[in-house]
């Protein structure tokens, strides 16, 4: 069926779209960029947030009497819309003033300066002062957790947080509260977020327009740890920082920056630059050789084996099935996270072998999340109070260390890696991508399982963009079946099949964030742009196939890790060092 | 977790109210209506069953609790006072009455006292404004109220 298409005009432009095309989706085609706040819609993905209630996108319509929203307003054939007459900027700018009206006056000092959409507006309305001087009130909350700061008098009532911690994650643990002047967004019960189901995914920060919702800082801590010269201090960064560290400074979504980030990471001060992507390909040894262990007891027949495994990579992911399905912690993989058997391994195997005491060592990690600060802080991770992973840097917080550091980024040169917790291999970079964890696995189980060397290394099947994506895969006439799933709504969906015994899969990879960890909490925000995410991923698809390895398990210092230390995957110094439990932490 | 339980019949009857209604998102406020009349108020483990039989978050449920002002979170007293503040009673001094209550009370609109015996509350306009300035207090309507009498009157309620 053929597509029915309307003709309108705006401002000064024919254009002819699909029925249903709003007015500021059809502006955006012809380059009409109408201003929005509340909107949010990153195509290929479920997160979006169309209240049509900021008003700031409102346009004239020929023939009608009040302004009309562009957002919420469809295309008619014949419409006649102007985005720029003098009545729809005053109405604009008029709306702005009365947001700022009862909003803090701090753009100086508050975190989201000069990456703040309220700011922008304020900018491009060419608001000069405050008209209105508005009632303020006092109920609104600030809190600092270990992942995420809210700053509730920051809050413009977009909705945007709710409607992603809702809709999108599932996870319910914000939502408007009260009403008037005394409107809050905050957990039920009024309770604080880390009272409330909160994972930490961090989502809700990065959607927020404004300062509300931000990233725990801990730059000024890893400053001072720099310059104290009794620690030593070394960092490891997350497979999806070098696909977007570069759009912070200016440079085109999806530039690969992995050279200039380590020789920037070296002027700043780290005793040592190694790479996450190292405990990703040992992730794989140890989560590829339980897939296995799983798998073989399933097919020798023994029922007390739970199918499916799901993947334990993602710390949000991990928060929302010890809230959420507090009984079936028994299916996740026991693997520890990159992140957490990176500080393992370097506070025990390579602190012994450099001589450094475990407390004179700080282990940094630099990721695109903000759960993986909340896991940093985990019991579990710690070893006489000493945490494994000493506190964990967003994207974000990395390159505000670089400018206040003066370092040029678009002109350093590119630096490698230090060894032996550098080296990684294709199979490790792919896991900041939706798909590349299990792409990852498959690559070594596949091996490992049929005995067969692997020419055809691509598992094009797991990857894309699709919410919920399943594959079959033959293993010597064993069809293994796999499951991705990424945003937490979606993994809900898969959980509750598999509560309802209507499981068809042998394994499950899932990522809280939509994307991956590309699309993560703590990444330079997106702005509604899916395209910036598409980039990212392409960028880490592109470092893989460039590596000279690209099997987890032919990386030559996991092979001496586990000649030197740990024996084989899933040994008993293993389990102690790689491996963790979960906790029913559901709040009902 | 919830500093009070429910006990299990309250607890079975909420979540009755919700299967009558089809444990459907849309009769929320219908639900939360009849949840409220069972023992006054909207305690915190009774809007966590609700949200688990609709399936919706409890964060939504407490919005909605909060935003209109006819649910409440506080246990009612003995005796809900009442005082009106409709146009009538407002220019006939309703406003010196309730000052008067929350004196003699020790609490603030809205609250209950610690024994349990009187909350106070405000509305608007009860229909008697010949009456004015008009205080309810239970199902009961004080007329022509001066603020001399209020502590008499809470003296003879038990």
């Amino acid at each position: 069926m053929e597509e029915k298409k309307v003709s309108l005009k705006i401002d000064r432009h024919e254009i002819t779209v699909p029925e249903g095309t709003t007015v500021l989706e059809a502006a955006r085609i012809i380059g009409i960029n109408i201003p929005t706040l509340c909107h949010i819609d990153l195509k290929g993905t479920c997160i979006k947030n169309k209240p049509a209630s900021c008003r700031i996108c409102v346009v004239e319509i020929e023939g009608r009497r009040n302004l009309a929203p562009a957002c919420a307003t469809k295309c008619t054939e014949g419409m006649v819309v102007s985005t720029s007459t003098l009545r729809v900027m005053n109405a604009r700018k008029i709306v702005a003033e009365l947001i700022l009206s009862d909003h803090p006056n701090d753009c100086l000092t508050c975190p989201k300066s000069s990456d703040c959409e309220l700011q922008r507006l304020a900018l491009r309305f060419n608001i000069r002062e405050m008209p209105f001087n508005g009632g303020e009130l006092s109920l609104r909350k600030r809190e600092v957790t270990a992942s995420i700061v809210r700053n509730m008098d920051k809050c413009i009532f977009c909705r945007r947080c709710e409607s992603v911690c809702n809709d999108v994650q599932t996870v319910g643990a914000l939502g408007a509260i009260r009403r008037g002047f005394n409107t809050t967004i905050a957990p039920a019960f009024d309770k604080m977020m880390v009272q409330s189901e909160c994972t930490y995914c961090g989502q809700c920060v990065a959607v927020c327009p404004t300062g509300a919702l931000t990233e725990r800082d801990h730059t000024n801590r890893l400053l001072e740890d720099l310059s104290n010269p009794e620690k030593t201090v070394i960092v490891q960064t997350a497979p999806a920082v070098r696909a977007a560290l570069g759009e912070e400074f200016g440079m085109p979504a999806g530039s690969l920056v992995t050279g200039k980030m380590v020789y920037a990471l070296r002027e700043l001060g780290f005793d040592y630059v190694f790479d996450t992507d190292f405990a990703a390909d040992l992730t794989i040894m140890e989560e590829g050789t339980e897939i296995l262990n799983r798998l073989s007891r399933y097919l020798d027949g023994d029922k007390s084996v739970r199918l499916p495994i799901l993947t334990s990579c993602c710390p949000a992911w991990v928060n929302f099935f010890e809230h959420q399905f507090p009984d079936m912690l028994d299916i996740p993989s026991t693997a520890r996270s990159p992140q957490q058997m990176f500080g393992s391994i370097a506070k025990t195997y390579w602190a012994e072998k450099m001589g450094i005491p475990r407390e004179n060592l700080v282990v940094v990690s630099i990721m695109p999340c903000l759960a993986k600060k909340y896991e940093c802080d985990r019991d579990e991770f710690k070893t006489g109070g000493n945490p494994d992973v000493d506190y964990s840097l967003s994207t974000r917080e990395l390159a505000r260390l670089i400018k206040r550091a003066n370092i040029g980024f678009r002109l350093v040169p590119d630096s490698e890696f230090d060894n032996p917790l550098g080296a990684s291999t294709g199979a490790g970079v792919i896991f900041g991508t939706s798909g590349g964890v299990m792409e990852a696995a498959l690559r070594s189980v596949y091996e490992i399982y049929t005995g067969k060397k692997l020419e055809h290394v691509e598992f094009e099947s797991v990857r894309g963009t699709e919410g919920v994506r399943r594959a079959s895969i033959d293993l010597n006439g064993f069809e293994l079946k796999v499951g991705i799933a990424h945003g937490l709504g979606n993994a809900r969906r898969l959980l509750n099949e598999i509560r309802e015994g209507k499981n068809e899969y042998h394994v499950i990879e899932i990522m809280a964030c939509p994307g991956g960890c590309i699309g993560g909490g703590g990444q330079p925000m997106h702005h509604g742009n899916a395209e910036i995410l598409q980039a990212r991923t392409r960028a880490l698809y592109a470092e893989d196939a460039a590596k000279p390895l690209r099997k987890s398990h032919e990386n030559p210092f996991i092979q001496q890790l586990y000649e030197e230390y740990l024996g084989k995957p899933m040994s008993e110094k293993a389990h102690a060092l790689l491996h963790t439990h979960y906790f029913n932490k559901s709040v009902n | 977790m919830p500093d009070i339980k429910l006990a299990c019949d309250i607890a079975e009857q909420v979540e009755a109210i919700c299967d009558k209604h089809g444990n459907d998102p849309g009769e929320l406020i219908n639900i939360l209506h009849e949840a409220q009349h069972l023992q006054g108020y909207l305690p915190e483990e009774m809007q966590r069953i609700i949200a688990r039989k609709l399936d919706i978050p409890v964060s939504k449920v407490y919005g909605v609790v909060t935003f209109y002002t006819f649910f409440t979170m506080t246990p009612k007293g003995k005796h809900p006072i009442s005082v009106c503040m409709g146009t009538a009673c407002y220019v006939r001094g309703s406003e010196k009455l309730l000052d008067e209550f929350k004196r003699q009370l020790g609490i603030d609109v809205g609250e209950t006292t610690p024994d349990g015996k009187f909350s106070l509350d405000c509305l608007r306009c009860v229909g008697a404004c010949g009456l004015a300035p008009v205080v309810m207090i239970g199902e009961k309507v004080y007329g022509r109220l001066q603020a001399a009498d209020i502590k008499k009157i809470l003296e003879e309620l038990e």
